[in-house]
């Protein structure tokens, strides 16, 4: 079942067409991999996607609903998540602080209730951050709840934000080069990690640049160059097509 | 009607070198100086006590007084600015640190010349009329507005066709960028808040001159004045603030002889609240930088 | 003891006062603070509020509670007009927006004859007490502290670090910022109900720019990263003229400029030695104590 549909998506920056025509679709349930050279225009599809960027021209469906002229909010509430390839957790507030604010949209205490101090208001505190926990735990920093965002290490700090993304319990998780600056541990423990995340019913779409990474975890792979899709299949299909060899040895496409 | 455009032509050129000052300093570091209009005020108290007690020619007292503005310029940047620039909040901590630098300038003024009203001695500057079409002006007039030209050129050259103005118009563009092209970034900054406070300076001395009442609490008057031409001119454009200091003389000028005294600064910070809600970017601004 | 006491509260009680109308001030700034937004309009709400109750008070004569109940709201209700263009402006030029907004409201009251123009209104009944600014204030705190830790509270603060990293989060930014804004109007214009009831009179030129800049002043000398700090830094500030002018005759320092000088150098070195106000003194003292860097810092403790 097609989850999230992007049809001739367009997006230039000055003259520079970004993002060029695309069109893909992601599945439910499914890991798609999107790859390509520097600057062939993936992480301005997961901006497009998550509405940090208008698109100039194109349509984004989720389950049919167009999404792409809604704020990134509601594209939150609409059930999609993401990370950023830059770190950009709030650095002042605790891992599991960090958490909760990803959890902001599940949450519906009673406003009267938290300035009268009541104990419905503490329950439902305490349940948001009990969640919160235990996500920190399912990316395996179960003790590491109480440190500041700043503190963690890049890797620590890379799966907070996936366990902030999954605090919204998005259908689709929005992966933007979630092993950059990883050690070879750490990036084994990421792909583990997208595999259960997947299994668990989340669709993830996954930009990525280390190849292998992406061979090994996901279901379809998109090949972008120069803001088009070059190729598209199953890790084998695009791991033999001379368009993508081309463009990954710089060869003209 | 000639007349009130002279009138509106000498206030607009004290309003656009003090802008020009002011949106320098916020081109190049994003930051508000809230001393700004100190040391317009402290310039002109330099300059008059060159002229009363040191019988220093109003020719000469005015250069002097504009390099020394520059040099406290250097000196505020020093305690004020750059100890907070690492700073995530630095442009509320800026504000803050320079609004406690100015109170610490004004109460020197206040120390050393009184809460009183102090003026140049009769015959500083002479205040012959000139007839020109359409009225009169003074000779006074004319050259301030002559002083403030020249001082348009001289910048204009200096950021165009020096290296120090080529460098401070690079670290505007991007800090980072020029540090790594090998930019002196805090001989930059300190640089332009010289430059910056030059001009503060120069338009203080002007102002004291044209209206002849020079009091430590005169650079209020011209602060919030500051600020609506530099966001009518676009924050951070000169060409901005040299028109839109112009277009704010002749505004009051025309608001007072037809609306009366009393609407003059209504009209202009209702003219500068429309500008940023309708047409944020200011006249000459780039569009899409302040916003969110 | 108690006459003293009460000779104490007599000579010091317009002080006593002005230290919970600062505190509320400082709050009403520090309300938009939390979200990372430099909004410096409260002197045209501030103004706005105290106007608006003292016209019911004086002209509709009605019960001084529902002048206060006025001059809170309709603050509040001017911000979201005002707050839905300018909040789209971020950093400085949302501070020059609101502080240009707020010229305007004082120089439309400076030029209204209906409001007795610049000489403002006076012989305004005195309807404050000192127990009620401080009922209002400690309301106020309890409000924004009970925020502080909550849903509400952690959107805030996940504006102010990184307002697009918030927006995906599912968090609408825009309302929040609006809600802040109309909360800071609020907070500013019943602190003008209530000074204006304190002072008996009102005039355009207590609302103008050195107000607002008063009101930063509180919040970030304070500390404005805790519901306390903008109360601290407003007692601490509107105390240190009056300590001054009691010590300063003794240790030699004439009143006057000097003194005023001692205020900008106070100022100066809280903003450049105590980035996170006055109220991380004691965490500063207790680490240089013990030989560690205060909590905060940037350096990784593993």
């Amino acid at each position: 079942m097609t989850l999230l549909a992007l049809d001739t998506l367009a997006k230039a920056f000055g003259g520079v067409r970004a993002v060029d025509g695309v069109s893909f679709d992601v599945k439910a349930g499914e890991v798609h991999g999107l790859i390509g050279p520097n600057g062939a225009g993936k992480t301005t599809v997961i901006n497009l996607v998550s509405g940090l960027l208008r698109p100039d021209g194109g349509k984004i469906r989720l389950e049919g609903l167009e999404i792409q002229a809604l704020a990134p909010h509601r594209i939150t509430a609409c059930g999609i998540a993401r990370t950023f390839q830059s770190i950009r957790l709030f650095p002042d507030l605790s891992a599991r602080d960090n958490v909760l604010v990803g959890r902001h949209l599940l949450r519906h205490p009673s406003l009267l209730a938290r300035l009268l101090g009541l104990p419905s208001a503490a329950a439902e505190q305490r349940e948001a951050e009990e969640a919160a926990a235990e996500l920190l735990r399912r990316v395996g920093l179960g003790g590491r709840q109480g440190e500041r965002g700043g503190n963690l290490s890049y890797g620590e700090q890379r799966r907070v934000e996936i366990a902030r993304a999954l605090a919204s319990a998005p259908k689709l998780l929005l992966l933007d080069e979630p092993t950059a600056g990883m050690n070879p541990v750490e990036v084994e423990a990421v792909a583990e990690l997208i595999r259960k995340v997947a299994s668990e019913g989340h669709a993830v779409l996954l930009v990525e640049h280390n190849v292998r990474l992406v061979m090994n975890v996901c279901h379809r792979i998109t090949v972008l160059n120069f803001g088009r899709v070059i190729a598209e299949g199953s890790p084998a299909e695009v791991g033999a097509h001379p368009d993508v060899v081309a463009a990954y040895l710089g060869h003209a496409a | 009607m000639g007349q009130q455009i002279i009138n509106g032509l000498f206030l607009g050129s004290i309003y656009a070198l003090f802008a020009l000052g002011y949106t320098l300093v916020f081109g190049v570091l994003d930051i508000l100086n809230l001393a700004h209009a100190a040391i317009f005020m402290l310039a002109t108290f330099a300059a008059l006590a060159l002229v009363t007690t040191f019988h220093f020619p109003i020719f000469l007292a005015l250069p002097a007084a504009v390099l020394f503005a520059g040099l406290v310029g250097i000196v505020l940047e020093r305690v004020a600015f750059r100890p907070l620039r690492s700073r995530a909040d630095s442009n509320i901590s800026g504000l803050i640190s320079s609004l406690a630098v100015a109170t610490i300038l004004e109460a020197v003024a206040l120390e050393v010349w009184g809460p009183n009203i102090s003026r140049f001695p009769i015959g500083t500057l002479s205040d012959a009329r000139v007839a020109i079409p359409g009225g009169v002006v003074s000779r006074l007039q004319l050259t301030i507005i002559a002083v403030a030209v020249v001082m348009f050129l001289a910048l204009t050259w200096l950021l165009t066709r020096t290296r120090i103005g080529r460098e401070v118009r690079a670290v505007a563009e991007s800090p980072r960028a020029a540090r790594v092209l090998g930019v002196n970034v805090d001989r930059v900054i300190a640089s332009t808040f010289f430059l910056s406070s030059a001009l503060g300076g120069a338009a203080g001395v002007l102002f004291g001159l044209a209206f002849n009442s020079i009091s430590p609490d005169m650079g209020r008057s011209v602060e919030l004045k500051g600020l609506a031409v530099i966001i009518l001119g676009g924050m951070g454009s000169m060409p901005g603030a040299v028109l839109a200091g112009f277009l704010l003389g002749l505004t009051e000028v025309f608001v007072v002889a037809h609306l009366g005294a009393s609407w003059r600064d209504a009209v202009s910070f209702a003219g500068l609240f429309l500008i940023l809600v309708l047409r944020p970017q200011g006249l000459l601004g780039a569009a899409g930088a302040r916003e969110a | 003891m108690t006459e003293r006491l009460a000779d104490f509260y007599g000579t010091y009680q317009s002080t006593i006062g002005y230290i919970g109308l600062n505190g509320l001030l400082a709050l009403s700034v520090y309300t938009t603070l939390s979200c990372g937004q430099l909004a410096l309009g409260n002197a045209g709400f501030m103004a706005i509020g105290a106007y608006a109750a003292v016209l019911l008070t004086m002209e509709a004569h009605v019960p001084f509670g529902l002048s206060l109940l006025a001059g809170t709201l309709l603050p509040a209700l001017v911000a979201v007009p005002l707050g839905l263009p300018v909040l789209r402006l971020k950093g400085v030029f949302l501070a020059i927006a609101t502080i240009g907004f707020g010229e305007v409201v004082r120089l439309s009251l400076v030029n209204s004859e209906a409001v007795n123009g610049a000489q403002g209104i006076v012989a305004i009944p005195q309807k404050t007490s000192v127990g009620l600014i401080f009922a209002a204030l400690a309301l106020a705190v309890a409000l924004l502290g009970r925020l502080k830790g909550s849903k509400w509270g952690f959107a805030l603060e996940a504006i102010r670090e990184d307002e697009p990293a918030a927006r995906t989060m599912g968090i609408p930014t825009g309302a929040y910022k609006l809600s802040m804004l109309a909360l800071g109007a609020a907070l500013a214009g019943l602190a003008g109900a209530l000074e204006a009831h304190f002072t008996f009179m009102v005039a355009p030129n207590g609302f103008g720019f050195d107000r607002v800049v008063d009101m930063l002043v509180f919040a970030v000398v304070g500390g404005s990263g805790v519901v306390f700090g903008p109360v601290v830094g407003a007692a601490f500030l509107t105390l240190l003229p009056e300590v001054l002018r009691e010590v300063a005759p003794m240790v030699g320092i004439e009143p006057g400029p000097l003194r005023m000088a001692v205020d900008g150098l106070v100022l100066l070195l809280v903003i450049l030695f105590l980035p996170n106000g006055i109220v991380s003194l004691a965490g500063v003292i207790r680490a240089r104590r013990s030989g560690r860097r205060p909590a905060g810092g940037t350096e990784s403790t593993r």
